[in-house]
């Protein structure tokens, strides 16, 4: 990177907030994937709105790449840069800037923890529903890019549905304002477009959100299951009869066995096959009456037990195990690879039979802790970066596994993005002409693709690449 | 010209798939999104305008052009896979048949748009008009899963897809839903179902609007779940006066819960719609948005309401209106000027109010635009957005304000 602009990005948010040196980069070669490593060639830490004005301004004369960042705590290698790109961090934006209680709206700058902003509401009843698992760290900047899930989108919808404006800053360093307050758009819903361009279009430095009233009742069932496949079908019989629980989460014995070992122990049954965490929230009347209704479902369908959690710290418990279940992985190897895909609910059994298969095929070590309401799966396969057979066959099981999830109809990614880690699936569910519309889309925020750079399309299979080297 | 098109469509969909409209012009019926995209193809080497109609129940069929194309042979449900809440629809699927098809497998799409009920999927999606469900279910971008397009050029792009999460590239969805036609034609879309509820009541408030709109943010802010919560003028209503309705759908201790909780809200008289009246209340809601040749809709939060209705009111008139406090929306249908519209849609900026033009004769689509104009820089990528998904600029879409 060079001493020139090294130093002009000094004088735009003070020396102290670049980073060049490779110690200090090294916080910044990687995010939540744990396969790619990449140590950007300087990192800045911008403090408002206008300091990312200015730097994306001097990028763009500059023409230098650069990467939007929140926490890194991303799952597809998305805030991950080369040594050629400069790196953006959000962290110092963390303030909330406004809350309207009776609107039910705040607006909060890029950097703040997701978690943070609930916290901050939950005295006026209040709360930011999209609750990755991530969220004690994540920014809901980061959230934005991605269009991030978690556990209770099942009700109550992902980012998209809860981001209603954004301030953006375009990669050549002029702001625009999409959307508006009142989650009607002036124009086309530009805002429904930006969230979830994996920081593509520009960086988002206000985002006004939607907040929710906290319900008033809370219920949250812990059940136990013989069989993967019986508590798969658990979860479509749920469905079927028009009850849309807040979330309905499936962990099987690896997963449980690993929370359990670990200081997250929630008391889930390891002698089960699965276990599935259902909760039903809205007014208590209801909420007891629907409770009745799926612990029948769940009865019927197979389940060893069904408990309810007794308290809030009992409930806290449970929710604490299924949260922190990618932590507990940790102990039974040294890396794991988070993987993100959806099937179609009603295919949710047969699928996990064929995971089991890979899993037993490629002699591996995978748990499954996922969005079952949704069928937004995660298998996350244990392992160790320093073993190149072993990588090679997670390699190997991570596209087969994919394989059969798009094959179903599903998708290759639910909630984490595609970021480097999936470009390679993208031709399995878009075509060359679709592939192509993405990119020229992108390039309408960014005509020099210069925000991050590599991501997301597969330039290589798009039409006109194609065409282009089909003429020569 | 209008022959040179015509025998080019025959040739290109056969004699079944052409015809000619009231005043003669060349229509196509394309029945596969395949034979969409080679309409729109050839239209963009020729530098064909085209105009895209559904069943003609909405938009009025009057946009300049050299061939119509209408979707209305797109009509098939293609699948509904009720254990997965989602169905396959082809875009000019008229909604009362996809409601009847639905409700056959004990689902539901929750919807209820403005307009006739043979309105087709295809033009609710373009133009994003929502109805009082909006409240509970939310607009009509989240019940839009993905869906196939059929760009000004002819090219296919596939969105989004059949899942119900799915962040795999950008959401080029959002684009359609809402686009008014201009990024391109929309085909065929994967939809979110729910299944139907079990208990569905309609209770209704009437009153002085003032006291309403204030009940209408206590029922807001109430610890109740509304599925619908709407404001409707008298002459809507077909009333005396104004009206508040509140629609509750879900489990029977859910729904009863709420309309216990509800009685003391607002200090108003409620009054429950007996259960064979309530499909009929709601139909005449919708239908009443047709009741003049201009719809348009305000983008306004709860406590903005009262003063945006008094702006109508007195630039407009009061006529045809429904205001969604909680969903933040107000629609209003009725006749009147370019330039008194404009006029209100200047004051409605001025107070950080977006307006939508949902519907108008072309006159007044081209002279306001849909959208008039945007905030500062948006209006430069909304034009390269349309080049991109319309290089010919072929489809004859009125997006903003013609130059005054």
């Amino acid at each position: 990177m060079s001493p020139a602009l090294i130093e002009e990005l000094g004088r735009i948010v003070g020396p102290r907030w670049v980073r060049h040196r490779r110690a200090e980069l090294k916080t910044y070669a990687m995010d939540g994937l744990p396969t790619r490593e990449s140590y950007p060639g300087v990192v800045v830490i911008p403090a408002s709105s206008s300091e990312v004005r200015e730097v994306v301004r001097l990028l763009h004369l500059a023409g230098a790449p650069f990467v939007a960042r929140g926490a890194g705590t991303g799952l597809s290698g998305g805030a991950v840069a080369d040594p050629e790109t400069v790196l953006i961090a959000l962290t110092r934006m963390n303030r909330i800037l406004h809350v309207d209680p009776v609107r039910r709206r705040a607006v909060v700058q890029p950097g703040v923890v997701n978690a943070r902003l609930s916290e901050a509401v939950a005295p006026l009843g209040l709360h930011y529903v999209p609750d990755p698992s991530s969220q004690a760290a994540c920014t809901v900047g980061g959230n934005v890019a991605e269009n991030a899930g978690g556990p209770h989108c099942l009700k109550y919808g992902v980012t998209t549905n809860h981001i209603v404006q954004l301030e953006v800053v375009l990669p050549d360093g002029s702001t625009v304002e999409l959307g508006s307050p009142h989650g009607e758009p002036w124009g086309p819903d530009l805002v429904g477009l930006f969230v979830g361009s994996e920081g593509m279009f520009g960086i988002v430095t206000a985002i006004t959100v939607r907040l929710e009233p906290v319900p008033a009742s809370v219920r949250t069932l812990l059940a136990d299951f013989p069989t993967v496949r019986a508590a798969s079908e658990a979860v479509s019989s749920v469905i079927a009869t028009g009850i849309v629980p807040a979330a309905m989460e499936m962990m099987d014995r690896a997963c449980v066995a690993a929370v359990e070992a670990s200081i997250y122990a929630a008391g889930y049954p390891t002698d089960a096959a699965a276990v599935l965490l259902v909760e039903l929230d809205g007014q208590p009347d209801a909420v007891e009456a629907e409770s009745e209704t799926v612990r029948a479902i769940l009865c019927e369908r197979g389940a060893r037990s069904v408990r309810s959690a007794s308290s809030a710290a009992d409930r806290a418990r449970l929710w604490q195990g299924r949260k922190k279940a990618f932590g507990a992985m940790g102990r039974i190897a040294p890396d794991l690879a988070v993987q993100d895909a959806v099937v179609p609910r009603s295919a949710l059994p047969d699928i996990m039979d064929r995971i089991a298969e890979i899993r037993d095929r490629h002699g591996l070590s995978i748990s499954n802790v996922f969005h079952a309401g949704d069928g937004n799966l995660h298998p996350n396969i244990s392992f160790d970066r320093g073993d190149p057979d072993l990588v090679h066959r997670v390699h190997v099981a991570c596209h087969e596994i994919m394989a059969v999830c798009v094959a179903a109809g599903g998708s290759i990614t639910g909630e984490h993005g595609v970021g480097s880690d999936k470009l390679d699936y993208m031709p399995w569910i878009f075509s060359p002409e679709t592939l192509a519309a993405m990119r020229a889309v992108r390039r309408v925020f960014d005509p020099a693709e210069r925000a991050n750079p590599g991501k997301v399309v597969p330039v290589h299979a798009c039409r006109e690449w194609r065409a282009a080297r089909g003429a020569q | 010209m209008s022959d040179v098109v015509h025998g080019r469509l025959r040739a290109l969909l056969g004699s079944a798939g052409v015809e000619r409209d009231q005043a003669g012009l060349p229509r196509a019926i394309p029945d596969s999104a395949d034979a969409l995209s080679l309409v729109c193809r050839l239209a963009h080497e020729e530098g064909w305008k085209i105009r895209v109609e559904g069943h003609g129940t909405w938009l009025p069929a009057d946009a300049p052009a050299d061939l119509a194309v209408s979707t209305r042979a797109l009509d098939q449900v293609v699948s509904v896979s009720p254990a997965d809440l989602v169905a396959t629809v082809q875009a000019g699927t008229p909604l009362e048949a996809l409601r009847r098809r639905l409700a056959d497998e004990g689902m539901w799409l929750a919807l209820d748009p403005p307009g006739r009920p043979e309105r087709s999927l295809g033009s609710v999606i373009a133009t994003a008009t929502s109805g009082p469900l909006r409240h509970g279910f939310g607009p009509v971008r989240d019940h839009v899963l993905g869906c196939t397009v059929a760009t000004g050029d002819g090219r296919l792009v596939t969105t989004g897809g059949r899942v119900v999460k799915n962040v795999a590239g950008y959401d080029l969805t959002k684009l359609q839903v809402g686009g008014f036609g201009g990024f391109g034609i929309v085909a065929e879309a994967h939809i979110r179902l729910r299944a139907l509820p079990r208990a569905d009541i309609t209770l209704i408030a009437r009153g002085p609007r003032d006291a309403l709109t204030l009940a209408a943010r206590d029922v807001a802010s109430a610890e109740l779940v509304p599925a619908a919560l709407e404001l409707l003028s008298p002459a809507l209503a077909a009333e005396a006066d104004w009206v508040l309705a509140v629609r509750f759908l879900g489990t029977d201790a859910a729904v009863q819960g709420d309309v216990r909780r509800l009685a003391p809200v607002g200090n108003l008289a409620w009054q429950p719609l007996p259960a064979d009246r309530t499909a009929a209340f709601w139909g005449l809601v919708a239908r009443g948005s047709q009741g003049g040749p201009i719809t348009l809709r305000l983008g306004v939060l709860g406590d903005g309401v009262d003063d945006t209705i008094d702006l109508l009111a007195h630039d407009l008139d009061e006529g045809l209106l429904s205001a969604g406090p909680g969903a933040g929306m107000i629609r209003w249908t009725g006749d009147a000027t370019v330039e008194r519209l404009r006029a209100v849609r200047r004051a409605a900026a001025a107070r950080e109010i977006p307006m939508t033009l949902e519907r108008a004769p072309w006159a007044v689509r081209r002279a306001l635009g849909h959208f008039g104009a945007y905030r500062e820089g948006v209006g430069q990528l909304v034009g390269r957005l349309r080049d991109t998904f319309d290089p010919g600029q072929c489809l004859q879409v009125a997006l903003e304000a013609a130059a005054e």
